[in-house]
């Protein structure tokens, strides 16, 4: 158990390194430097150089880096090349914006995913089944950000039941756990959440039919054990790979609520993406995808530091 | 299947490439194909996806209007206006003509990145596989740094940085798909590579690349492909969401996730309307995703 902990603890490191190697190179696969798009047109080539030298890009690369990952590791992610702001503290003021969304949406996707699944598995083959499965594939093939404007005409602009953009009452952006800012968040983690409950209900569907139909249940079933004690056998034998197929989920509700953000005017990190793009601030960008690409990493390492407790195999190495 | 990358366990055949060995016959393809054909939601969406394509390549030959020239006096027309049979979008254009165009960009920029990800990411996980030691960590402890990024993150990530275009576009999406087609690559090949017909291969003196050609692909490339084609609907999605904020395609070409976007404006005139190109974005990834099922149990391959 001890064992297995450090070893994921330190395989956490060269992955983590291997992160920041790629959001460093984000800034360099771009044509020219990240300086050409903001420069304007009639700059010297002196100004230029000196543009260049105040954001150190005139270094050699792996300077340049040694620079970028020293800084980054007290927690510096340069400044923004829009708005000179520290873009630490823009990806601060945003990310817990969306870590709110995703905790929202996988409130509502996992626990039914998990539910409809499991009901799936269990009338195999039934009605209720082919229900299930229909249902789980229209949601892991529905474009969400397309699906997000659907709700959004049904439940806004038809119904007028629920606000369609922003994250609180009067466009305020600093959360709060109550009724009004509540009603802002149902859309958009009702829209992030069907993709991800799509996926779980597929897979724990899969794993609850296959395990039913393996011998040890048929042995259960015959010793006299009651429909209710082989569900216990059936979901201790299910949450491993469930938990780590939620694991994996956690990294796309990160990385959808951008786009759902982008359909929501959400105030995340999404948000701040597409003003990134727009105005190809490239370490904003750079530092917003290093910052979610981070959370993942920790996501999973949670996920696979929990495994033994639902696993006991793990334990015993 | 699913619409993300990151969550597919790697599509190994559900019996061990051994026993597929002799099933890889002309026999096995026809068996397979029997299958599908008794499969009556896999026809009906290949059949689907057939007509598209049809629509799609053949477009110019098809009496359509012009999907450039708009008209300024009959914008947001609503669905069967006479001579725009699905109505007109914010521009005037015709939006049956700009559908079909439409479909063009997003297919060629959904398919095109799983084939060159196949490709490429079955030579690097073959050569990872087969070859194994210090080159199989390299390949693979750099193709998990990628896994450590979800694959939106990942996409809007390379062509955020790339910038706006088609071709960006297609970089950034083949990039995101390589990893996860060589991890189920490396595993297959690993898995077919100690089995003894190939050592038997290998001692009677076959080269190397002879064994892989002869022995190695002809197991491994089923199983890739099968888990290609069921990344074809998410590269779609992803590639029409690129260009739905604003990366990908640009104006004023149609393509179906940037359509989308120009058309939020409309939703509150002709919501039907404006919801058109999603719609079609959905259904498209829809009939993918049934026919990749379809194929996935016509060859007995579980999850």
């Amino acid at each position: 158990m001890l064992a297995y902990t450090l070893q994921r603890l330190l395989y956490v490191i060269p992955v983590a390194f291997g992160v920041s190697v790629i959001c460093f190179m984000l800034v360099h696969i771009a044509p020219g430097d990240p300086l050409t798009a903001v420069m304007p047109i009639d700059a010297t080539a002196e100004q230029q150089a000196a543009m260049r030298a105040e954001y150190g890009f005139d270094k050699p690369l792996p300077v340049q880096f040694a620079i970028w990952f020293g800084n980054a590791l007290q927690g510096d992610l340069g400044a923004s090349i829009a708005t000179g702001r520290s873009v630490s503290s823009e990806v601060s003021r945003a990310v817990g914006n969306t870590l709110i969304l995703a905790f929202a949406a996988s409130l509502i996707g996992f626990p039914l995913g998990i539910f409809f699944g499991f009901v799936a598995g269990i009338f195999k083959d039934t009605l209720i089944d082919r229900a299930v499965t229909a249902f789980a594939i229209t949601g892991v093939s529905v474009p969400n950000y397309w699906l997000g404007i659907v709700l959004v005409v049904i439940f806004s602009v038809t119904l007028g039941w629920l606000p369609s953009t922003g994250a609180g009452p009067g466009g305020s952006t600093n959360w709060a756990w109550d009724f009004e800012h509540l009603r802002f968040i149902i859309l958009p983690a009702v829209t992030l959440a069907v993709v991800p409950m799509g996926i779980v209900t597929r897979t724990v569907r899969a794993l609850v039919g296959d395990i039913l139909s393996q011998d040890f249940v048929g042995a259960l079933r015959a010793k006299g054990l009651s429909q209710v004690g082989v569900l216990r056998h059936v979901v201790r034998n299910v949450t491993p790979t469930a938990l780590s197929v939620v694991g994996l989920q956690l990294g796309y509700l990160l990385g959808g609520s951008i786009l759902i953000e982008t359909v929501f005017n959400w105030p995340g990190t999404g948000f701040l993406l597409s003003n990134a793009i727009f105005q190809r601030d490239l370490p904003l960008l750079q530092g917003t995808i290093l910052v979610l690409a981070l959370f993942f990493v920790f996501a999973n390492l949670i996920v696979d530091l929990l495994q033994p407790l639902v696993d006991p195999r793990i334990k015993r190495g | 299947m699913s619409t993300t990358v990151d969550t597919k366990v790697p599509a190994v055949p559900a019996r061990p490439a051994a026993e597929q060995a002799p099933a890889q016959s002309k026999g096995y393809w026809q068996g397979v194909g029997a299958r599908l054909s008794r499969d009556p939601v896999a026809m009906v969406c290949a059949g689907l996806l057939t007509l598209l394509l049809a629509a799609v390549v053949f477009a110019p030959l098809l009496p359509l209007a012009d999907p450039f020239t708009g008209s300024m006096i009959s914008r947001l027309k609503p669905i069967g206006t006479e001579g725009h049979i699905l109505g007109t979008d914010e521009l005037g254009r015709d939006m049956l003509a700009r559908l079909i165009y439409g479909g063009r960009l997003t297919l060629m920029l959904g398919l095109l990145p799983v084939i060159f990800a196949f490709l490429i990411g079955t030579f690097l996980g073959v050569l990872a596989g087969y070859v194994g030691g210090w080159l199989n960590t390299v390949i693979m402890r750099t193709v998990d740094v990628f896994f450590a990024f979800p694959s939106i993150l990942l996409a809007i990530a390379i062509s955020g940085a790339l910038g706006a275009g088609i071709v960006n576009s297609l970089v950034s999406l083949t990039i995101v798909f390589i990893p996860p087609i060589t991890r189920v690559a490396e595993s297959v090949t690993a898995s077919v590579r100690s089995l003894e017909y190939v050592d038997a291969a290998r001692i009677s003196g076959a080269r190397a690349l002879t064994v892989v050609r002869v022995h190695v692909l002809g197991n491994v490339m089923s199983p890739i492909f099968v888990y290609a084609t069921s990344l074809t609907s998410v590269s779609m999605i992803l590639a029409a969401g690129l260009s739905f904020l604003g990366l990908g395609v640009k104006p004023p070409q149609p393509e179906w996730g940037l359509m989308l976007n120009t058309l939020r404006t409309a939703i509150y005139i002709d919501p039907v309307l404006a919801a058109l190109p999603g719609a079609m974005i959905f259904l498209t990834s829809l009939c993918l995703n049934l026919l990749s099922d379809g194929l996935r149990s016509a060859m007995n391959i579980k999850d």
